[in-house]
Parts: C-alpha cells; structure tokens; sequence
C-alpha cells in the first residue's frame, strides 16, 4: 500500500519538475559543479597544496587555468577542491538544520500549550548564545575537528527552521482537514507526518535554499577562527574571503570562486522553487 | 443621466488551454432608484460583471472585448485608471461578501466610513466624522455614537456589514453594487441588511445592482430579475413576472430546487432535471421505509445536561450550557441557531473533538468520554462529520484514492489491497461520482462533487451516526439540491442518522423529523419539525422562521 502510495506520489511530482525548464537546467547545472569539484583536483597537474613561490599571483594561463594564489598554489585545483567541502558542508549542514528543525517545530506547533511554550523559551535560549563564544567552547571541550563544524552550524540554523516550521504548524492544525482527520480516529503520529508535513513542504524548502548559502559563508567565518578548513585545505568560503583581501593584486582569485559559489546558489534556488511547485499537486494543470 | 448600461460586454480570461469566456455578451440596464437582481450559480459570470463595471479585475488576465459599459455617457470599459479612481466610491460604491475581510482591522470603523468623502474631497475631516456618524446610526450601528473609536473587531458580523453599507452610501454615490453581501450572515442579521439596503436606496434614489445565487432571497427586494448561465444572460423580467411565470428550464428550476417550507420531505428538484442533462445517478429509494425499521427503544445518541466551557479572559464562557438532546436511531435531528449560538460546538463535544466540562454524553445508552475514545477506535468508527467547507476538509496533497483508503487502513476495515479500491470505487459510485475521479486531487473538483467526496469519506468507517456542520451552507442553492438530496437517500438505503447543523430554518425543514433550536448555549426548543413550525414557542424561534425569504408566499404563488 503504502509503496504504491509513494511512487505515484513521487511519479506525479517528477513529471511536474522535468515540465520546469529552469528547475531541470538547475540540476544540470549542479550535477556538473559536483563532477567538477569531485573529478576537478584530479584532472590538474598540480596539487591544492603544492607551493610555488617563483609563480605567486600569476594571471590564468594554460599551465594554470585560473591563476596562482599569493603562495602560488593553482587556482583551479583550489577552487574545485574547495568547492567539496563547501558543497559538503552546506548540503550537509542543512540537511541535518532541516530534520532536527523540522521535527521540533512540528511537534512544539502541534502539542501547542505548555508544551509548545518550553520548547519555544529553549529555543531562545540557544538563540541568544552569542554564537562565537559558542563555538569557542566547543572548540575548548572538543579540540579542532572537521565534525565540530557540522555541530556548531547545525546547533545554529536549526532554531529559525523550527520557528518557521511551528508557526506553519500552528495555522495548519487549524485547518478542517486535520480536524477531518482526528475525527475519523488518525493517530496524531499519522496526522503529523501524512496530513501536515507534505503542507508544510513549501515554506521548508524555500528556507532551506536560503540555508544552504548562508551555512557556506558561515563555514567561511568559522575557518577564520580557526574551527574547520585549515590552511593549506581551502573551502568556498576561504578563498572567496582571501580574494576579497588581495582584490585590487589579482582579481581572479575572487572573480572564479565567486563565479561558481554564485552559480550554485543560483541553480539551488532555482531548483528550490521548482521542487516546492513539483510538489504542490495544484500546479499540475495550470 | 445616471444611468448604468451594459451593452454586450464580453470578458474573457487568459489561460494556459486559451480564452476562458466568463462573460458571453450580456446587456443590462440599472436606472436611479431600480433595484436590479443579477442571479446566478457560482462561474455564471455574475461577479465578474459586476467586478467589470469598476474596472476591479486584474488585466491580464482579464480581457474586455467587444462591449460597453455605459455610464453618465461614458464607456467605463476605455477609462484610464485616474479616472475610475474618481468614479469608485464616490459615483459608484461597492459592498463586498466577506464583512470580516473588507475593514481595515487596525483602523476605527467612523474612520473608515468617513474616508471616502475625504478622499473625494467632499467635505473637511471634521465634517466627515459628524456625517459618518450620522449615517452609522441610519444603517442601525448605534453604540458608535457611545464608543466612536471602535474597531472592527468589537463589531458582529452584522454591523460590520451595516457599518460596510455606510461606507458604500455616504458619498451619496448614484449606484451601489452589492456582490452577495449577506451570502456570510445570519438568516435574522440578513434580514434586517437587506431591509436597510432597501429602504436607503429609496430614499437616496441609488440604484443597486444585487448580485446573488439566491432567486429566492433576491426576490425580497429587486424590481427587476436578470438571471445568468454560464456567462449570457438566459431571462430577464420583472421580479413577480419571473416568479409567476419563468421561460428558460434554468430559472425554473432554480426556482424549485430551493426547499421551501413546503416541499415534500423525499427529494429536492435539480437543476440537472430541468436541464434535461445528464443526471448524477443516485441509488433508488429502498421500498422499506425508515419508519418501518424497527426502532429500539435506547436513542442511538443522548446528551444529559451537557456542558462545555470555555476559558477567556474575563470570564469562563459557556459555549454549551446545560444541553438535553437525544436523537433515536435511522432519524435526523436538526439543530437550528445563530452564529455563536454553540451548534457547533455541541456537534463536536459529541465527537470529542471538544472536551465536555460536565454533563453525558450517551452512544447506546452507554456513557462514554475521552477515555473511551481513547481506548477504542470503535466509537471513532461509528461517527462521523462532514464539514462546512468541503475544500478546506480534503487534505490538498492527497488524491481521492488515499484520501478514502486511508481511514480504511487506520481502522483496519477491509484487509486486502484490491477489496480496498472496489469499496472505494462502490463509495464513489454511491456518492455519484466514479472510477475515473480516483487519481484526481480535491482542487480538480466543483464544491458540490467535494462535498461528495468527504461524504463518501464519512461512509468509508461504515459509521451509524453523522454530524453534517453547515455542510451545504457556503453552496449555491442547485448545488444545496443535490446534496441534499444525496444525503436523504443514503440515509434511506443506509439507515444512518443524522444531526444536521445548519442556520438555515428552510434546509433544517427538509432534512429532519426533530427539530433543536439553540440560542446562547441552550436549548431553547425542542420538538418534532411540523411542531416547531407552526407552532413556535420562543419569540426568538419565530423570528427565525420569519426571517427566511419567502419569495414563493409574498408573491402568493403556489408550486
């Protein structure tokens, strides 16, 4: 039953997205930035690592492609390097921001009450945590490492998610087909899971194509202190920070990784709006 | 010359499949001081054209063509937007539906009613307060002389829609265009908004054009009838003429599908009879009839000094005040009242949708609460609601299959996937729809076949017991036919019993053999509906029962 249940469902909603022009170039797109970032470090000559201080702040060329960098590593190799971490860590991050967020936003909207009220006073709570000394202390209790990273953002994107996802609860619980539901004897796991989280689906992934790029420059911010990508690694977000500082030297070092964290943010929007209408079975005949 | 014209209008609307046409070429003539009824069924084009004499539609999608509104020599239809600015409000107003939506929540109502003159310059700020307030007490808005900076919210649906009509009419406009402006209130409330329209519009000799889907209702006040299908304009007479004698099959039968007093208790005339269209086939009637069943003696349903409260902040307010009714098994019992006046709020304490503060509720003649919900599904599966608003009720991400299949699954009605989809097909057929709306989402339907759907919904748990909320309230009155209708039947073939909510004295009367009328909580009558109609108890009954438009006896005219 309930595989037949879904493969028309996601049938219904393919149909719909491959119909979205701009939300199939999109994932074109992003197939193609992930290929490249994946097989990129591979196909270059030199390292992301490899020091060359006879070529500091070469202009693109055919030996390097993209320039070199102030240590005259290759640009190309770094960027596409880069780009697998921050790919990683944005798509990632936010994933595990959506699930947690998601989760405790429904189940505070939907209990409602007492209930509701704590879980929101938590929320605070961790909202008002200044997040760098927040992730001072983590860095103090864990010592560096990659997952703290993952920990640290996730703690952080995960509040507004479960706000946004409880004030949707809040005004859908209302709604007479949920009340359709209780009565005809639906156990409120079913209702919050089956009835009220496919209506919700619209506003989450809107927030979460928001999310991704903010995680990405957040990642940038806690490299520079230290939490994260170390040098030599390098991430989106470190190299777009460094090009912004040697701009007026060597503009390509902020012109190619701006160019493809650009890209993707678009193509992720892009993406983002077609899957909210895929899913959305009042977009099927106009 | 404040003459309205419409002179072949088309409108059209721009769509992925091509031109929509809402409006087919109508012709219509308002003249100062005529009150001109424009009647039809919702997608009959009635809204779009009076949208179109203000220019409110948004162009695109919108489309005029060939066509002319005439007004005081000029065609509307070519005006620039300045222009219209200058004619909205002040020579032609607007009353909307929704008196909820259409004030600004955040502004006072004197405010507001007084804005238009200021708009239009035609009197200082201070004078426009003093001539709102004056007209606030025309239209019967009375404690705004006491509280002048109240805001909406303090108002009932009623005043604000009276306190709407003031903003309409201070202008003094020539034309007052009026879009079902009492379709959201009370029977009572109704009443008194069309007698205020009426009389106003003499006395400032505005013409009005009233658009509703109610022939009956419409009756009540217009000197001439126009009367629309699907876009073009099918008759057009004289209010007593069409009554007397209507031409087109449309207007008969919308004339008779509205259930009178009157009427036999069987079954309502639709319009798909008049029509000669296909008809929506519903199960013949078993030859048995209820009152043959036996009846056993434990009503299937009772309440014993039913209470709920609810906490506000002043005061606990008691919503259902110490509630007696009983309803005996195969029967419908109707529960009539105002807005608030708790009829909803007794249907689902009944279904533990709402926690009772005190009293019994009785399945059976067994006491049951929340914990016996709780402890058993079988309670859940016995009764059932169907709501006010189909649309609102279906889940929209589901399609009708999982819609109906689900509860068979939660309740584990019937166990094999194929035995499933034939149940669900058989509901649809019975409900009069079929295999072919299976994979269809609710948007994809009418209102009429919506409430079909969460009809069939209701059955799939095989319940004894359903609490029909309004449910053919927000329907157009052929529509209110057939479900009705659908409702009757299924009752006979199935012998379900019913606790039919509705504010609606007319629909109550067809439905049910007893009749519950409620007022603040309580019960305040209660007997068997012939009773309750020709001999009302309670002053307050009767004026329910006065208040239903009786278009058929004010024009001493028999069906």
């Amino acid at each position: 039953m309930s595989t037949h249940r879904s493969s028309s469902l996601s049938k219904d909603a393919w149909s719909r997205l491959v119909a979205n022009k701009m939300a199939i170039a999109s994932l074109i797109m992003l197939f193609f930035i992930s290929m490249l970032c994946l097989f990129g470090p591979l196909l270059s000559s030199h390292s992301f690592d490899q020091q060359n201080l006879d070529k500091v702040f070469q202009a693109p060329s055919i030996d390097h492609p993209l320039g070199t960098d102030s240590l005259g590593r290759d640009l190309f190799a770094r960027t596409t390097y880069g780009g697998r971490i921050s790919l990683m860590v944005g798509l990632l991050a936010t994933l595990v921001s959506l699930i947690i967020g998601v989760t405790y936003g429904m189940a505070s909207g939907y209990a409602g009450g007492k209930i509701d009220a704590w879980m929101m006073r938590f929320v605070d709570v961790l909202y008002s945590l200044p997040f760098i000394i927040f992730v001072i202390l983590l860095m103090v209790l864990f010592g560096r490492n990659f997952l703290l990273l993952f920990l640290a953002i996730g703690a952080v994107e995960w509040l507004t998610m479960a706000r946004i996802t409880r004030a949707q609860t809040i005004t859908l619980k209302k709604a007479e087909f949920i009340e359709a539901a209780r009565a005809l004897g639906f156990s409120h796991w079913r209702i919050l899971f089956h009835h009220l989280l496919p209506n919700l689906i619209g506003p989450i992934i809107i927030y979460a194509t928001l999310t991704v790029p903010a995680v990405m420059l957040l990642e940038a911010a806690l490299s520079f202190l230290g939490l994260g990508v170390q040098a030599p690694m390098s991430s989106w977000g470190s190299l777009i920070q460094e090009g912004a500082e040697k701009m007026d030297a060597a503009p390509w070092l902020l012109l190619f990784p701006g160019f493809l964290f650009c890209l993707t943010l678009f193509a992720l929007n892009f993406l983002g709006d077609g899957l909210r209408d895929a899913l959305d079975p009042k977009h099927t005949k106009g | 010359m404040a003459d309205l014209t419409i002179d072949n209008l088309h409108v059209g609307f721009a769509s992925r499949e091509g031109m929509v046409r809402a409006v087919d070429g109508i012709d219509l003539s308002i003249k100062p001081g005529q009150v001109v009824g424009l009647v039809g069924e919702s997608g009959s084009g009635k809204s779009v054209t009076c949208n179109s004499i203000l220019q409110l539609l948004p162009s695109p999608p919108a489309r005029f063509g060939p066509g002319r509104i005439d007004w005081s020599g000029k065609d509307l239809l070519s005006q620039k937007e300045r222009t219209m600015q200058q004619i909205r409000g002040k020579e032609i107003s607007m009353i909307f539906q929704d008196p909820m939506s259409s004030l600004n929540p955040y502004l006072p109502v004197v405010d507001q009613v007084a804005e238009p003159l200021i708009i239009h310059k035609i009197c200082s700020p201070d004078v426009a307060k003093e001539k709102a307030l004056e007209m606030l007490g025309k239209v019967g808005v009375a404690h705004v002389q006491k509280f002048p900076r109240s805001y909406p919210h303090e108002f009932s649906g009623g005043m604000r829609q009276r306190a709407m009509i003031a903003m309409a009419l201070i202008t003094q406009p020539n034309l007052l265009l009026a879009d079902e402006p009492t379709t959201a209130l009370d029977v009572t409330v109704q009443a008194k908004v069309l007698a205020i329209i009426k009389e106003l519009c003499i006395d400032l000799q505005v013409g009005v054009l009233f658009v509703s889907h109610d022939l009956g209702l419409v009756a009540e006040l217009a000197d001439r009838v126009v009367v629309m299908y699907r876009g073009k304009v099918v008759e057009e007479n004289e209010t007593k003429s069409i009554f007397r004698n209507p031409q087109h099959p449309y207007v008969k039968a919308l004339i008779a599908c509205r259930p009178t007093l009157e009427s036999p208790k069987d079954y309502l005339p639709t319009v798909e009879d008049f029509m000669g269209e296909k008809q929506t086939p519903l199960p013949p009637l078993p030859s048995e009839s209820i009152q043959a069943r036996p009846v056993s003696s434990t009503p299937l349903i009772q309440t014993r000094q039913l209470v709920v409260e609810f906490q506000t902040d002043d005061a606990p307010l008691l919503a259902v005040d110490h509630v007696d009714i009983s309803i005996e098994q195969g029967t419908t019992l109707g529960l009539v009242g105002e807005s608030g006046s708790g009829k909803t709020t007794l249907g689902r304490t009944l279904l533990n949708l709402v926690k009772k503060s005190q009293g019994e509720v009785l399945f059976k003649g067994k006491a049951i609460d929340s914990a016996s919900f709780a402890k058993t599904n079988a309670l859940r599966k016995s009764m059932q609601i169907i709501f006010q608003d189909p649309y609102a009720s279906l889940n929209p991400r589901l399609t009708i299959e999982q819609t109906l299949i689900e509860p068979m699954v939660v309740h584990k009605i019937v166990d094999s996937k194929k035995d499933r989809l034939e149940k669900v097909v058989s509901l649809l057929q019975e409900v009069g729809l079929g295999e072919e709306h299976l994979h269809r989402y609710p948007h994809e339907f009418s209102g009429g076949q919506r409430q079909r759907i969460c009809v069939a919904r209701a059955l799939t748990t095989e319940p004894e017991l359903i609490i029909c909320d309004e449910c053919v309230s927000a329907m157009d009155v052929s529509v209110q036919a057939q479900v009705l209708n659908l409702l009757k039947s299924l009752q006979a073939s199935r012998g379900l019993t019913y606790l039919f909510i509705s504010h609606d004295l007319s629909v109550v009367k067809f439905m049910s053999e007893h009749i519950a009328v409620m007022q603040n909580g309580r019960v305040i009558e209660n007997g068997s509906a012939d009773q309750i109609y020709n001999h009302p108890k309670m002053e307050y009954t009767s004026k329910l029962i006065e208040a239903i438009p009786k278009a058929n006896r004010s024009l001493h005219l028999s069906f």
